[in-house]
């Protein structure tokens, strides 16, 4: 079987600091990988260099066998990348945020009343982004996972600010994504339920001769 | 082409290369500003019109062209940076842009200093002198915009994409400073240059502009060799150049 | 992509952007009334004549939309880097140049295009002769999309930096001259009574050349930015 992502010999350096260096790894089909570590050890910035936001020093990183630049917009539509930045407007509200972002995600049929319910905001659909929760927030940037056709599901701390509904919901979702083939690369300082096969581990440390990594 | 050049893409075979060229660029650039300058500033006949105020042309002339000349150094590797993401041009670009800009500076002080006898004024807003202020403002955004990251790499891109917005309005800045420059035409008297050069003035203003060109490629040549050591000096190759050794847990 | 999505895509950017903006109406405001109260400065600095007020009043009208351009900014890319729509808008599907330029309409939309509307109040506050105004209004109007434009470069360029300010002004004013040039003659040469549709063809030509061309660069300078 042929890996969904695969990332070969990334190095990354950030303001003169090697984050990590010769970093390769490779996911299937139903894959969940783990990213772990201390903070400031260079999660977030594996996590974006496989989004493609960020370049690495060196490496390269390609999805279903194809570069990034191969087929740019084939490559953003397999993948979907939350940050630990939500992207929720905090002018507008709950409802026309699900609304945009499902527009812009390509997703026109979707229905952004569904959307609110399945996410727990039913009846807050008024109310400013900015007058909600940190939960809430997050809960709305998620809502994307719920329409998404991207196979590929890169999330950093999605958990943050989530209370146990919250999670139990993501989790659920997460199982049903494996499940249908999908991949998924997070972060996060809450264990996860996974075990056995599916679930992969990395493990970025700062050591004083830089970093290093375990993959397993 | 590509494959001959690749190599000094790389930090170390870079700094080599230059090192090689390093002392003949400075040694010729010394003697032909020397030689020109010497033989403009004392040997050159007097005009006979402006007497011997004249003479700075031998470092003014100079400096404006390869201020400009440094622009479009700067243009190229910015473009090398944003097409080809190579590292060497990305230090080039902290290489060349002071450099372009204290050729500016200095074309704009020299400008000032022969405006005095020739117009009475320190400044005036002849075109020339105010498209080379432009430009200069056009370096120091460039040089801020680098500086103001602290990722070094950032700073090179965000510092390249400004210069080759730059260079595309360059032209056109140049253009409407000129043609508004001819809607306000004061009292302002055409400049020397343009008028017919005796050989005796000539030789030593070709010498050095000569001169000029291969200092500007000395000085660039030298800041990027420090520049690519300051960024490099995490490997071993780099300590050893300074005689360093790598002591482990630092 | 087709060209239907991609314009999907640009409508939902600039609606969405419309939207917040609307919920945020002093940021709109606020350079409006910054240019209205430079206008109101000059006479009180300058004193009152109408001869000196009338020779300066194209050039404070038009250093007054640069400087509001780019006191307003901020609102083109700081909160959306903020809070990670930036990250977003680069990982989608839509050529970045096109969401791009959908983000310089709107802000034009918002800041040039009012410029336009107030003209006429500025230049009766200046006394501009009146055979000015038509050609003062046209020049706004030909002259705010490339403002926008190329402001966009500047905010783009320094989105992730925080204390942007001065250094925008820095790298943006010196590359608003033509700008500044053409439209000042252009007024020029309307109270003179000569024709001015040489500088504004010539603007208009600008404004066409940078709003092909600004895309790409803010689109370069975003990706650099969500570094």
């Amino acid at each position: 079987m042929s890996a969904v992502i695969e990332a070969k010999q990334l190095t990354s350096v950030r303001a003169g600091r090697t984050l990590f260096s010769q970093l390769s790894l490779q996911l299937h089909a139903g894959e969940i990988l783990h990213v772990e570590g201390p903070n400031g050890a260079g999660k977030s910035t594996l996590l974006r260099i496989i989004a493609g936001l960020l370049d690495p020093q060196a490496g390269r990183v390609s999805l279903f066998g194809q570069d990034q630049w191969d087929d740019p917009e084939q490559w953003q539509r397999q993948l979907l990348f939350i940050g630990h930045k939500a992207a929720v407007k905090a002018e507008l509200t709950a409802l026309e945020n699900l609304h945009y972002q499902a527009l812009l995600d390509g997703a026109d049929q979707v229905d952004a009343w569904q959307l609110l319910e399945t996410v727990g905001l039913l009846g807050l659909e008024d109310v400013p982004a900015q007058q909600l929760s940190a939960g809430q927030q997050r809960r709305i940037a998620l809502a994307r996972l719920w329409y998404g056709q991207a196979t590929l599901w890169i999330l950093d701390e999605p958990f943050t600010a989530l209370d146990s509904h919250g999670i139990a919901l993501l989790h659920e979702r997460f199982s049903q994504h494996l499940e249908q083939g999908g991949v998924i690369i997070l972060t996060s300082h809450q264990p996860l339920t996974w075990t056995g096969e599916r679930l992969k581990k990395i493990r970025i440390d700062y050591q004083d001769e830089g970093l290093l990594y375990e993959y397993r | 082409m590509w494959k001959w050049l690749h190599p000094y893409a790389k930090g170390e075979a870079a700094f080599r290369l230059l090192g090689l060229w390093q002392p003949w660029l400075a040694g010729l650039a010394v003697i032909l500003v020397t030689v020109g300058v010497v033989w403009g500033l004392a040997y050159a006949p007097a005009d006979y019109q402006q007497g011997d105020s004249y003479r700075i042309i031998f470092i003014h002339v100079p400096s404006a062209m390869f201020a400009m000349g440094a622009y479009t150094g700067l243009a190229i590797t910015a473009f090398i940076v944003l097409v080809w993401q190579i590292r060497t041009a990305e230090w080039a670009i902290a290489a060349i842009a002071p450099v372009g800009a204290v050729l500016t500076f200095i074309s704009l002080f020299t400008g000032a200093v022969w405006g005095k006898p020739m117009w009475g004024t320190w400044w005036e807003w002849d075109a020339r002198l105010t498209s080379q202020l432009i430009l200069f403002f056009l370096y120091v955004g460039v040089l801020a915009l680098y500086y103001a990251f602290n990722d070094a790499r950032t700073g090179a891109k965000a510092a390249s994409i400004l210069a080759l917005v730059g260079v595309v309005n360059v032209p056109i800045i140049h253009f409407s400073v000129y043609w508004w420059n001819s809607l306000h035409q004061g009292a302002t008297v055409t400049r020397f240059g343009e008028t017919l050069m005796p050989a005796s003035m000539k030789y030593p203003l070709y010498i050095s502009i000569l001169g000029f060109m291969l200092l500007t490629a000395a000085l660039i040549v030298y800041r990027l060799r420090n520049e690519i050591l300051k960024q490099e000096l995490h490997r071993p190759w780099a300590l050893a150049q300074l005689g360093v050794e790598k002591h482990h847990g630092v | 992509m087709n060209t239907a999505s991609a314009w999907r895509l640009l409508t939902t950017v600039m609606r969405r952007d419309l939207a917040v903006a609307l919920r945020r109406r002093s940021d709109v405001v606020n350079p409006l009334l910054f240019v209205v109260i430079v206008v109101t400065l000059f006479p009180l600095a300058v004193g009152p004549g109408p001869d000196i007020l009338g020779r300066i009043a194209t050039g404070v009208i038009w250093v007054a939309a640069l400087l509001s351009s780019l006191l307003g900014s901020e609102r083109l890319f700081r909160d959306d880097f903020l809070d990670g729509t930036l990250e977003q808008l680069v990982l989608s599907p839509a050529p970045l140049p096109l969401l791009a330029f959908g983000k310089v309409a709107v802000h034009w939309l918002l800041s040039g295009l009012p410029l336009v509307i107030l003209a006429p109040l500025c230049a009766m506050l200046l006394k501009l002769p009146i055979a000015g105004w038509g050609v003062l209004m046209l020049t706004l109007l030909v002259g705010t999309p490339m403002l926008s434009a190329m402001t966009a470069v500047g905010a783009a360029l320094t989105v992730s930096l925080g204390r942007g300010g001065a250094l925008l002004s820095l790298l943006l004013l010196p590359l608003f001259i033509p700008l500044l040039i053409f439209a000042a003659a252009a007024v020029e040469s309307a109270l003179v009574g000569t024709s001015a549709s040489g500088q504004v063809l010539l603007l208009t030509g600008l404004m066409l050349l940078t709003l092909l061309l600004a895309p790409f660069a803010v689109a370069a300078a975003l990706r650099v930015s969500v570094n």
